[in-house]
């Protein structure tokens, strides 16, 4: 058992694919010899060789179509997105050709596009930015966000597994901060479609993901401390498919809930959680299913801006406390 | 030697049409950037500048002089700067002032705090920033260039792009459609030899970016970019044959970055030695410095005192502006639209 970051989490999961499979190759914009913007690929080019940590031109269209042929051929691709802003350049590719490749034409396309998303570290509206919402709408593709270096890890070797393309979704503000001990002897993987309970609770619930996962946890805390409420906290890891019954099964329990994401809200996929619950679980609720999310507007750079734009743990420690006394 | 400096002429034989005082303002700039850019990584290494910061040592060259090949003024041609353009945004008019907000994200910046570093317009003077996702500038300033062609203005348009950014979907596009378009645009393209830690030879399969442009039927010529004045003759030859309405013209300079992509990147995949012989042999601003005393047309003293105002001038910019306010959060709401309401502000944050 050591401490691994969940970037560290990241990089063993990638690693123990490539070493088990063959058919798995990394392309993308210098993950070779520099080892990747981050680093996730660190030490792959002497291990594996360059023919499987393919430098790639800036040419995310090809990165993700060339993947896309590759694995059609059955190879095993995983794509990497320098920062997850830039896969707006393949938008195309994987939203035209990549997501209906099975349905139209009965072609397997078990390609994984990762990078790193997210906010909370001053970086600008094109280094921070979620694009969940933007591939959430398109039937075909999978989406995968890990809050935890387990699922990190879990969750990177389940996409690189599965048959269908996967959208693997890091957040870069979780990549050294949090830590935890992974057994080595075992074989972490996290299936794809089921949601984690993070805390048990029966006053509350909210369902989070990604980093907000550790805002909402940390919330959490504070009103147990402060109010004596104990806030259920579910981290989904897989948006697409979505684990309605695990959403479900916190509704019924605590029969109010607070849905928090860190992208923008009109559009967000707080909507879509929210007409779920709606319409399956609506004779179970005490109250309104509220919404704690960025504000819609570009991210912007400076601190006071970026602050007062993202969700913050403050945010939802009020939220919740309405919705609690509601 | 105060008698010899007024022996100078202010006429020829001077290089490439340029007055003396052209060549001193050339080296103003050059000094400029360079100071500025010092001073950026001062003020970033005390975490004053927040985001990144991106280097052009090595580069000024080529920058300031494309940019001086352009017209400045009311109505001036438009360029757009890319993160290593710095001294081309002064040549357009930026100020050290503005520069330095921006890069502190302060409230009194050119955006206010929600962009960062060489992201931010004047149209006025000339200048359109640049969006990170590379290669978009292309088409857009092929657009600004067909503004110009569709109303007569005898004005130019200037894009910069990086050698690897000439990978993007969108810089073929662009160029592509400037060039079937017969715009007046000017196209830069910067073989510094690195894109982040790739090297040409894993970006394309050309030798000569110039090859590209010949692709789409644009005459294209390769410049020495650490040789200022060579890059201000052929971008000027450029710009003017965009003016007179001979569609887009393509120069690719040749140059090397000489620091990591940004100051985090300590650029253990570069040779050390080809680092030393840019410095030493081949750095833009000493060799510049060599041509004007070695041909007489400027005296060492003259740019000591350049480089003393120069100094003074970013002093005072950066005292101006360093205890200044960051942007209070509530502003982030506004101008995401053209009307004035600003986006809503959530419910929770009145409770
Ligand atoms: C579409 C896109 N993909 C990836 C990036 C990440 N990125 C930023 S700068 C850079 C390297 C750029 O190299 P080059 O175009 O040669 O410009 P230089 O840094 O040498 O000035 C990369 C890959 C980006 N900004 N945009
Ligand atoms: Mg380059």
């Amino acid at each position: 058992m050591a401490d691994v970051t969940y970037l560290e989490a990241l990089r063993q999961g990638l690693w123990e694919e490539m070493d088990r499979d063959p058919r798995v190759f990394i392309l993308g914009e210098d993950v070779g010899a520099y080892g990747g913007a981050f680093k996730v690929t660190e030490g792959f080019t002497k291990k594996f060789g360059e023919a499987r940590v393919i430098d790639t031109p800036i040419s995310e269209a090809a990165i993700v179509g060339a993947a896309a042929g590759a694995a059609h051929m059955g190879m095993r691709p995983v794509a990497e997105m320098q920062f997850i802003d830039f896969i707006s350049c393949a938008y195309d590719m994987l939203t035209n050709y990549v997501a209906t490749a099975r349905y139209r034409a009965g072609l397997a396309t078990p390609i994984v596009v990762r990078g790193p998303c997210g906010g909370y570290v001053r970086g600008g509206p094109f280094h921070s930015q979620n694009p969940e919402a933007a591939f959430f709408h398109t039937p075909g593709l999978k989406i995968v966000y890990p809050a935890t270096a387990r699922d990190a890890k879990g969750l990177i070797k389940a996409s690189i597994r599965d048959d269908d393309p996967v959208i693997y979704l890091e957040h870069k503000w979780l990549y050294r901060r949090i830590k935890e001990a992974l057994p080595d002897e075992e074989e972490i993987l996290t299936p794809i479609g089921e949601a984690r309970l993070a805390r048990e609770g029966k006053d509350l619930s909210i369902v989070t993901y990604g980093a907000t996962v550790w805002k909402s946890l940390e919330a959490a805390d504070q009103l147990a401390k402060d109010d004596g409420l104990a806030v259920e906290v579910l981290d989904l890891r897989t948006l697409l498919p979505m684990d309605d019954a695990a959403i479900m099964r916190t509704v019924q329990k605590t029969n109010k809930v607070l849905i928090v994401h860190e992208d923008t809200r009109t559009g967000g996929l707080a909507g879509e959680i929210a007409a779920r619950i709606n319409e399956q679980a609506f004779a179970w609720l005490d109250g309104p299913i509220m919404r704690v999310t960025a504000h819609d507007v570009p991210l912007p750079y400076a601190p006071t801006l970026e602050d007062f734009v993202l969700p913050q743990t403050e945010d939802i420690v009020k939220a919740a406390r309405w919705l609690a006394a509601y | 030697m105060a008698s010899r400096a007024a022996s100078i002429p202010q006429s020829p034989p001077f290089p490439a049409g340029l007055t003396r005082d052209q060549l001193l303002e050339i080296y103003r700039y050059l000094r400029l950037t360079r100071t500025l850019e010092e001073r950026l990584t001062a003020l970033y290494r005390q975490s004053k500048v927040i985001g990144g910061l991106f280097r052009s040592l090595g580069q000024e060259g080529e920058s300031v002089g494309s940019a001086y090949a352009l017209a400045r003024g009311p109505n001036p041609d438009i360029l757009s700067p890319l993160i290593r353009n710095l001294g081309s945004m002064l040549v357009m008019g930026a100020q050290p002032l503005a520069i330095l907000r921006q890069y502190m994200a302060k409230a009194e910046g050119p955006t206010r705090g929600r962009e960062l570093n060489v992201h931010f317009n004047d149209l006025e003077k000339g200048y359109l920033g640049q969006i990170s996702h590379l290669g978009d500038m292309v088409p857009v300033m092929a657009g600004i260039a067909l503004s110009f062609k569709l109303r007569g203005e005898p004005r130019v348009g200037l894009v910069y792009v990086g050698d690897g950014a000439t990978s993007t979907g969108t810089f073929h596009e662009g160029l592509n459609f400037a060039a079937v378009q017969r715009v007046p645009l000017v196209v830069i393209a910067e073989y510094n030899r690195w894109a982040y830690s790739t090297p040409p030879e894993k970006q394309f399969a050309v030798k000569d970016l110039a090859e590209k442009a010949k692709g789409y039927g644009i005459p294209a010529v390769t410049v020495d970019g650490n040789d200022v004045l060579a890059v201000y003759e052929v971008t000027k030859l450029a710009v003017e044959r965009a003016r007179r309405g001979h569609g887009v013209q393509f120069v690719e300079v040749k140059t090397y970055r000489r620091k990591g992509h940004a100051e985090h990147d300590d650029q253990h995949y570069v040779a050390k030695d080809e680092l030393d012989w840019w410095a030493k042999e081949n750095d833009p601003v000493d060799r510049y410095v060599k041509q004007l005393i070695q041909h007489e047309w400027a005296e060492q003293r003259e740019l000591k005192a350049i480089d003393d105002r120069v100094k003074v001038e970013i002093d005072q910019a950066t005292d101006a502006c360093i205890d200044e306010p960051l942007p209070p959060g509530e502003s982030a709401l506004g101008g995401v639209y053209a009307g004035p309401a600003a986006a809503p502000r959530h419910w929770y944050r009145s409770l």
